[in-house]
Parts: structure tokens; C-alpha cells; sequence
């Protein structure tokens, strides 16, 4: 094993760099646009703030339709839209971009559960001050909604290293790719264990991140 | 002078064809500038979306409301905006923003009104030191019970020195002994800062100790409305009289009467303790007069508009003439009813009102006539005391 870990721990550093890219390029992208569609679904919703039944279907359904696709399909299925908006439809910048769109429309429903258990009596306060309703939805409700949020997005975070996994399918690299064609492919058990070890702490790192800052954005 | 707010025929129906509900029906209203008026009514009445007319919280369906002269009926959603930063409002569950200190709940609407830092954080020190909860800034509302949370409402909705304040059940999450301090607070907010404040609720007993003026409302109609005091000693309205009875049991029931009759057989009246007339000195005055022997055996005396209210009930002994003498001398400046003995009993005019049916469900408009008046009350000056919820208290309400 020594002979091979010389030769494969500068690719596997190379991975987690890589993966660590996708992933935080996705959840800034993909994550500020799903708080878009998520505080218009929420806000457009009949009696809230900005009600508009027809934005309202349209994001419901946009969000029903894209999220139950397995993500290796989808992938594939928005390759025209990749191939228009960054030219080609293989390597990293190809994933990115799939997984920011995937990423948006989970966020928008994850956002949108968050802040439906926010209490409307808050959101009526503001409006009784004169507040208008961009000010509330910028500085009332995200703000009060702000620990789940966090949580959500942690949750997003994981979820988005899980789709990572599979830019190796399209040319691109990764963790997911490492442990596939340096593990999987080469019959090395024990890279596919290292690479989940790796993995498992990412993941836990991330998880440990955001309770702590949701405790701190909580002030019970 | 200018009434601070105006209801004109305002409505308003929530839904549309056979789901639609009028919560707020045909309402007449004038509110007095510097007053405090009390809207009391029982859950479903309507009076949490009439006090959201005032501030397009809810716009009306048809009518007019004007606040301070301006009718804000046709006005548009940037100008509503001035309009609400102009009046102040506090709710039942506080609405604080539990992500914000105390400090910064209060230091929002300035924001929002965009007053400077330096300002801000000089109005806010100035405000929590008005409602007396200056040490807690800092602290977050999580932290706070019930009367402090309301404390940091009320200073919240005082920042931007609103000509009007509205109190939407405002108590109704507190204990009795925050219930007071808080209503006390108001009372200050009335007095020194000279607001107008509109109480929305269904405690009879918050409505007694502030309010000027006061609307009972059914059905989403006001039912009867007029100065506190008026309305209470004489209510007309069988939601009147149901209301006054959970404030004061003063009169008592026909069971009991049942249980007095047996204890004192003699003959007892029931008079009647208004501001002007029957007060305790007039029965007692009577009583030496006439060389007759009274025991009280039942009754209260509390307050409405900070003005005495209550009844009662005496049981006389002696000479019957002199008796009916002193009856006779009683009933020239009170009222007086003759419970009879327990060998002749009398029936009490109160006990109708006791035996008539419930009303209907409070959230369906039906039985309201176009005037929305509700016809049916009971005779007069009958006071509910049926044996729904409540304790019977002789005195107790006597402070």
C-alpha cells in the first residue's frame, strides 16, 4: 500500500480541492437562488406578503418537476442549457452548473418550509410600523427564520457533496471520481475507504458548523 | 374637533358568495381624540379586524374610515405605509422579533421611520426607561415574562410618537396582577402623552378599569356603544348584560337567592349603587330613619370608569310599615327591587335574562338586522348571573 498512497495522495488532496470547489461554488450559486425562489414561494403564497397565485403555481410546479429527478439523469437532461450558457458539457464547470440549478430548487422548498413556521403576528408587526414589504422580507422574516435556515442549509451542503460525487460521469473530478477510478476501478478497497473516511469528515465538520451557528443565531 | 378616528358605514366580508362572512358589519364610529375606547366583544365579534381598519391592516369592502381627518380609504399602499407609521399597535402574543434585543425591537420602527443611530439609540434608552424595563436592553425577548414582553411592545409601538395606539387583547395572555400594571402603563401612555388608545378586548374587566368610552360588539356589528360608565350601570344588550355580569355578581341568582331565603326569611330588597344615587349612606340613613334593622346579605360594589357600581342586597326587619316607608324612600333616588319573603317570594327581573337562550354561534352573521342591532334584549336594567363561568363574590369586587 505504501508504494501506491505516494503516488496517490497528491491526487487525492487534488480531489478533496476539487470537490471543496464544486461544492462551494453550487451552494453560493445554487443557495442564493434557492432563497430567491424560496422567499417568493413562501411570500407569493395566498395571504402572505406578495400573494400571486400565478408565481406562485409556476415555482410550485418548476420546483415539483425538477427535484424528484435522480441528479446522474439530470445531469444529462440540462445538457443543452449547459452546452448554451458555458459551452461545453463535460468537466467541473458542466457539474456546476447542473448541480447550481438543482441545488436552487431544493433550497427554494427548503427555505420555503423554514420560514412557513415563522409567525405571521411578527410579519403583521412590521407592517403596522410602516415597514415596506421588501424591508420585511429582508430584515423581519430571513432574520427570524435564521436558525432553520442555517440547518437547511447544512442540510443542502451534504446533499450537494452527494451530488459531487458524480462529476466523474461527465469528465469531471472529485472525491466521488477519485474513489471510483482509483478505488472501484483498480479493485482498491482501501482508497474507497480512505475516500469515505474523507467524506464522512466533511460531512461532519459541516454538520458541527452549522448547529453551532444556529444555537448562536437562536436567542432562547 | 375632529373625532381621531371615524367608521362610516364600514365593512368588511371576508370570502366570497356563500363562504363569505361580514367580521365587520356596517360600523358607525366615532373615536374622540385623547380618549381611551374600549371594543368589547367575544371572539368572532369582529372587533380584531375593525381595529385593523384603522391602520389598513385589512382595508374595508364598503364604508369610509378616517384617521385624523385624512380618509385612508383611497389611499395606496405607500401612503397606507405613512399613515401606519402614525399609530402604534400591540398584540395579544407581543409579535416581538425574538432575533432582535429589546433594544433593537424597539429601535426598529425608528429605523424604518429612518431616524439616525445617534437618535435612535437616544429615543429607545428614553422609551424603555418610560415603560421601566431600562435594564433590559440588552436581552433578548426569549428571556422575558409575559408583562415585560408587552413593556417592550408598548415602548416599541410608542417610538415614533403615534397619535394613536391599538391594544388587540393586549392583556389577554397575562395574569391578573400583570393584567393591572400593564393596564396601569396605558393609562400613563393616555395621560402624559395624551394618545388616543383603542382597546380591543374581551375582558370586561380591562374595559371597567381604562375605558372612557366603550362599543360591544356581535356579529361584527356594534351593538351598543356610549360612555363606559352608561353602558355597564345600564346595559341594554343581552351581550351587555352577560359581559357585566362576569365583571361583578353583585345580584343574586335565583339559586342563590334559594340559599339566602333560607338563612333570612325576612323581607330583602336588592338597591341598586349607582354614582349619584343609592349609595351605601342612603340605605344606611334609611335604615336609622325609619327604625328598621338591615343585614347585607349579598352584593358588590366595584368600579367603572373609576366611578362606583353594584348592588346591594339587604335584609330589613321590623314594623312592616316602616318598612314599606323606607322602600318608599329608597326608590325616589335608586333603584330598588323587593325580593319579597321567604313566605312571599318575589321573582328577581335579573333571572330572565339568565334563562334566555345562549346566542348563536358568534361567527355567523345571521340574526343581525340591517341595522345591526339585535332585537331581543331583556327588561330592564337586568343584570345576566346565570351559573356560567365565574364565581359569585359578595364584595369581592369592591376595591
Amino acid at each position: 500500500m505504501n508504494r501506491d498512497w505516494s503516488e496517490l495522495t497528491p491526487i487525492l488532496v487534488e480531489s478533496i480541492r476539487e470537490t471543496l470547489y464544486m461544492v462551494s461554488i453550487t451552494i453560493g450559486v445554487g443557495g442564493f437562488l434557492g432563497l430567491v425562489f424560496g422567499v417568493l414561494l413562501y411570500a407569493t403564497r395566498k395571504g402572505n406578503l406578495l400573494e400571486n397565485a400565478f408565481v406562485f403555481a409556476i415555482l410550485n410546479v418548476a420546483v415539483n418537476i425538477v427535484r424528484p429527478i435522480p441528479f446522474i439523469i439530470f445531469i444529462t437532461a440540462v445538457g443543452p442549457l449547459t452546452l448554451a450558457t458555458i459551452g461545453t458539457t463535460i468537466g467541473n464547470d458542466a457539474v456546476i452548473f447542473a448541480m447550481s440549478i438543482m441545488a436552487a430548487f431544493v433550497t427554494a422548498r427548503i427555505v420555503e418550509q423554514n420560514l412557513v413556521a415563522t409567525d405571521p403576528g411578527v410579519i403583521e408587526a412590521a407592517r403596522a410600523m410602516g415597514a415596506s414589504r421588501l424591508r420585511i422580507i429582508v430584515t423581519v422574516l430571513i432574520p427570524e427564520a435564521l436558525a432553520p435556515l442555517i440547518l437547511g442549509y447544512t442540510f443542502l451542503l451534504i446533499g450537494i457533496i452527494d451530488m459531487s460525487a458524480l462529476a466523474g460521469y461527465v469528465g469531471g473530478g472529485g472525491l466521488g471520481n477519485f474513489a471510483i477510478v482509483y478505488g472501484y476501478q483498480r479493485f482498491n478497497w482501501e482508497v474507497t475507504f480512505v475516500t469515505v473516511i474523507v467524506i464522512i469528515g466533511i460531512v461532519q465538520l459541516a454538520q458541527v458548523l452549522g448547529n453551532w451557528l444556529a444555537r448562536k443565531a437562536l436567542h432562547r | 374637533m375632529t373625532a381621531a378616528i371615524s367608521f362610516r358605514a364600514a365593512t368588511k366580508v371576508f370570502g366570497t358568495g356563500r363562504d363569505a362572512v361580514r367580521a365587520v358589519d356596517s360600523v358607525t364610529l366615532d373615536i374622540a381624540r385623547g380618549e381611551i375606547f374600549g371594543v368589547i366583544g367575544y371572539s368572532g365579534a369582529g372587533k380584531s379586524t375593525l381595529v385593523r381598519l384603522v391602520n389598513a391592516l385589512e382595508t374595508v369592502t364598503s364604508g369610509e374610515v378616517i384617521v385624523g381627518g385624512q380618509n385612508i380609504t383611497e389611499l395606496r399602499e405607500p401612503e397606507l405605509r405613512k399613515v401606519r407609521a402614525g399609530i402604534g399597535m400591540i398584540f395579544q402574543q407581543f409579535n416581538l422579533m425574538s432575533s432582535r434585543t429589546v433594544a433593537g425591537n424597539v429601535a426598529y420602527p425608528l429605523k424604518v421611520a429612518g431616524w439616525s443611530k445617534q437618535d435612535r439609540k437616544r429615543r429607545v434608552a428614553e422609551l424603555l426607561d418610560f415603560v421601566g424595563i431600562a435594564d433590559k436592553a440588552r436581552t433578548y425577548p426569549g428571556k422575558l415574562s409575559g408583562g415585560q414582553k408587552q413593556r417592550v411592545g408598548i415602548a416599541r409601538a410608542l417610538a415614533t410618537s403615534p397619535s394613536i395606539l391599538l391594544a388587540d387583547e393586549a392583556t389577554s395572555a397575562l395574569d391578573p396582577d400583570t393584567t393591572q400594571d400593564v393596564l396601569t402603563l396605558l393609562q400613563r401612555v393616555n395621560r402624559e402623552l395624551g394618545i388616543t388608545i383603542v382597546v380591543i378586548t374581551h375582558e370586561m374587566d380591562v374595559v371597567r378599569s381604562i375605558a372612557h368610552r366603550v362599543a360591544v360588539m356581535e356579529q361584527g356589528a356594534v351593538i351598543e356603544h356610549g360612555a363606559a360608565y352608561d353602558v355597564f350601570a345600564s346595559p341594554r344588550q343581552r351581550a351587555t348584560q352577560r359581559f357585566v355580569a362576569t365583571t361583578l355578581r353583585d345580584r343574586p341568582s335565583p339559586e342563590v337567592l334559594e340559599r339566602l331565603r333560607h338563612r333570612h326569611p325576612g323581607r330583602m330588597i336588592t338597591v341598586s349603587v349607582r354614582e349619584d344615587v343609592g349609595t351605601g349612606v342612603d340605605v344606611f340613613a334609611g335604615l336609622r330613619t325609619h327604625g328598621v334593622d338591615g343585614a347585607i346579605v349579598f352584593g358588590g360594589i366595584t368600579e367603572i370608569d373609576e366611578r362606583p357600581f353594584g348592588s346591594l342586597t339587604v335584609e330589613l326587619g321590623g314594623d312592616d310599615a316602616a318598612i314599606e316607608a323606607l322602600i318608599a324612600d329608597l326608590r325616589q333616588t335608586t333603584d330598588v327591587h323587593d325580593l319579597g319573603t321567604a313566605a312571599d317570594p318575589r321573582d328577581v327581573p335579573w333571572s330572565a335574562a339568565a334563562e334566555a337562550p345562549a346566542p348563536e354561534d358568534e361567527t355567523t352573521p345571521a340574526g343581525v338586522g340591517p341595522d345591526g342591532v339585535r332585537s331581543g334584549g331583556v327588561g330592564l336594567g337586568g343584570v345576566s348571573s346565570g351559573g356560567d363561568a365565574g364565581v359569585t363574590r359578595p364584595f369581592g369586587g369592591a376595591r
